[in-house]
């Protein structure tokens, strides 16, 4: 009963606003553009036939993403590595303070400073004026790649962190005085355990940048766009709800069937794991 | 207590410094800041013995054992291993392994792989056949022949020691590193384990250091004691030696029940004790003294026996085989007695007058 009363407010929360626009959703997916935009009452697999027209932001969305997500795990690990083992105890908290006081700062905000630090007025500029002339880099994927880096790092470091810290290290005291140098325990040891983590930080930073709608917008400029951006397109241009409805319901899908495929072989990777000698 | 200042005479009782030597401090010294952990340590380990270091938390016996495994470096003076001093080589490059106090076995990996990841080190690669039979030879040596492929957290604490022990002795170290390593186990366990080590050793013929606060796993196993205080030496010796003839208070105290007496010695070698009797020890020293009995070194008997020093029973406490009293003695304080059950002595009723007889051979003088 009380387990019952105590889900019962974040059930009709997602109910009322999660369930129920999906169906909705799933509902316009299936019907026609209204001559003066919005949804008309329909049954056809019109919009769906249409998808391949958006292709590009399919694309974008779901190579970059996962790139991005593994370019914030390059970077985040050795930081959550020194800070969890190597940092001095004493000081270690200030520096966990110090990567999350970026968050007080919109996303927005920081993101405007990369497209001045990144156009035409910036780095560029700068180039130009040791010789090294036509240097585009807003607007590309690497500047979008950039801003992914930059704005969603901290939500890898923090759970690698936490995973790291858990880290019993007479673990690898013990590993190398089995023989193991400094890389082999690294690999053999502290890389596994910190599976939890890493798996955590790679598949909540993925889900996010699937629905990232910011930073290819400034960044990217309209030529490197995701899925988030042509909804916004198809919903608020074009008001073309039934192809966005087919285009969001498709994306759900699809991020649903990838995540759960690679998280099942992410966790048989990290958990029981045996070495097979013969 | 000041332990140690005759470092010369117990390095003539214990194991001789000579070249068959497996370790050997010389001068070795930790500190960490203004913290002494180990100070001026000089200690032989001979090949294929078993010795164990004892001494309470925070002696520095620990901090010894890191030494000689890599992990902590000496401040002053050099470790040797087989002779070969290991100043500034690594935990990976050094011959010796080291069974963890709370074990350290890898969790994410089994049984096999925890055992087998010494020989998976090896550079270059062992073949995976070979790296096999070794590993299950180890186990079976430590009769874990069916656990190859169970999960760390499916063991029991004994297993789990097991396991570890397994994972030490198969890379063959010249020397088995033990930190307190029966100390998670239950009683029981802990006397099978000891038999277990020794049983162990003779078959692997390999040396083995054991570090412990439990002076009677000291005792039982080793065939060296190195008792520790302060970060110094304070006596080695066989644990027959270390027990029967301790070269200090702290050393008597530490290693065995103890009762304390204080008295004065006076020429002619005689004792005088607090309620005035005096007792032949001989010796010609003079002055204030501590003196430490052994409570199994007194007998009990009636009151009527008209020798002795008499006193009343307060307490008795049944040991199983061994029975102990409490003796409030007359003019003298309290003592422990420890008595044969199945001896006259061992009926005496709390409340009943007895009368303690001892050797005064059995006392230990020590200046005060």
């Amino acid at each position: 009963m009380i387990t019952a009363a105590l889900a019962a407010p974040a059930a009709i929360w997602l109910f009322l606003f999660l369930i129920l626009p999906f169906c909705a959703m799933l509902v316009f997916a299936f019907g026609k553009r209204a001559p003066e935009g919005g949804y008309q009452a329909a049954f056809t697999l019109e919009q769906f036939a249409n998808l391949p027209s958006r292709a590009a932001a399919f694309w974008n969305t779901l190579v970059l993403a996962p790139i991005g997500a593994l370019l914030c795990l390059l970077v985040a690990y050795p930081v959550a590595y020194y800070l969890a083992v190597k940092a001095p105890p004493q000081r270690r908290m200030i520096l966990v303070a110090l990567i999350v006081v970026p968050f007080w700062t919109s996303l927005l905000v920081r993101t405007y400073a990369w497209m001045y630090i990144l156009g035409s007025r910036g780095l560029p500029n700068l180039l130009d004026l040791v010789g090294i002339a036509d240097v585009r880099m807003l607007n590309t994927p690497g500047a979008v790649l950039l801003g992914i880096v930059y704005g969603y790092l901290p939500l890898m470091i923090m759970p690698i962190y936490v995973s790291l810290e858990k880290l019993d290290l007479r673990l690898l005291d013990a590993s190398a005085d089995l023989g193991a140098r400094p890389a082999s325990t690294f690999f053999g040891v502290t890389v596994p355990l910190s599976m939890p983590g890493v798996i955590t930080g790679v598949a909540l930073v993925t889900i996010l940048l699937l629905g990232e709608y910011l930073i290819p917008q400034l960044l990217g400029g309209g030529k490197v766009f995701f899925i988030g951006n042509a909804l916004v397109d198809l919903f608020l241009q074009s008001r073309n709800w039934p192809f966005g409805s087919a285009i969001a319901v498709t994306m759900v899908a699809v991020v649903v069937i990838v995540l759960a495929v690679s998280m099942r072989i992410a966790w048989r990777f990290a958990g029981a794991r045996r070495v097979d000698l013969v | 207590m000041k332990p140690a200042k005759e470092q010369g005479t117990s390095r003539a009782k214990g194991p001789a410094i000579d070249p068959s030597n497996d370790i050997e401090f010389r001068a070795v010294s930790k500190r960490y800041g203004d913290v002494t952990a180990v100070a001026g340590v000089d200690l032989a380990v001979p090949k294929g013995a078993f010795v164990a270091l004892l001494g309470p938390s925070g002696c520095g016996k620990t901090t010894c054992l890191r030494m000689i495994g890599g992990f902590e470096q000496p401040t002053e003076g050099t470790v040797l291993i087989e002779n070969r001093p290991m100043n500034g080589v690594p935990p990976y490059q050094r011959p010796v392994n080291m069974v963890f106090q709370h074990y350290a076995l890898f969790p994410h990996l089994d049984v096999m792989a925890n055992v087998s990841y010494g020989l998976r080190q090896m550079r270059p690669p062992l073949a995976r056949t070979e790296v096999q039979r070794r590993s299950e030879e180890a186990l079976e040596l430590v009769r874990l022949g069916g656990y190859a492929r169970r999960r760390i957290h499916e063991l029991s604490g004994g297993q789990q020691q097991r396991v570890a022990l397994a994972r030490a002795i198969v890379n063959r170290p010249a020397v088995l590193l033990l930190d307190e390593p029966l100390a998670a186990l239950d009683r029981k366990l802990r006397t099978a384990m000891q038999f277990e080590l020794q049983t162990l050793q003779r078959e692997l013929g390999i040396t083995f250091l054991l570090v412990t606060h439990d002076q009677e796993e000291a005792l039982s196993m080793s065939d060296f004691v190195c008792v520790m205080n302060a970060g110094r030496v304070a006596q080695t010796g066989t644990p027959r030696e270390v027990y029967d003839t301790p070269n200090s208070l702290f050393v008597a105290d530490f290693v065995g029940k103890t009762n304390h007496l204080s008295g004065t010695l006076e020429p002619g070698g005689v004792l005088r004790l607090a309620n005035g009797v005096g007792l032949a020890v001989g010796g010609n020293g003079t002055g204030r003294v501590a003196v430490v009995l052994r409570p199994e070194a007194i007998r009990l008997h009636p009151e009527a026996a008209g020798r002795g020093f008499a006193g009343t029973v307060t307490h008795r406490i049944f040991l199983g085989s061994t029975v102990e009293y409490a003796v409030a003695a007359d003019g003298l304080g309290d003592f422990l007695v420890t008595a044969d059950r199945g001896k006259s002595d061992g009926t005496a009723e709390p409340g009943a007058r007895v009368r303690l007889a001892f050797d005064p051979t059995a006392l230990h003088l020590y200046p005060s």
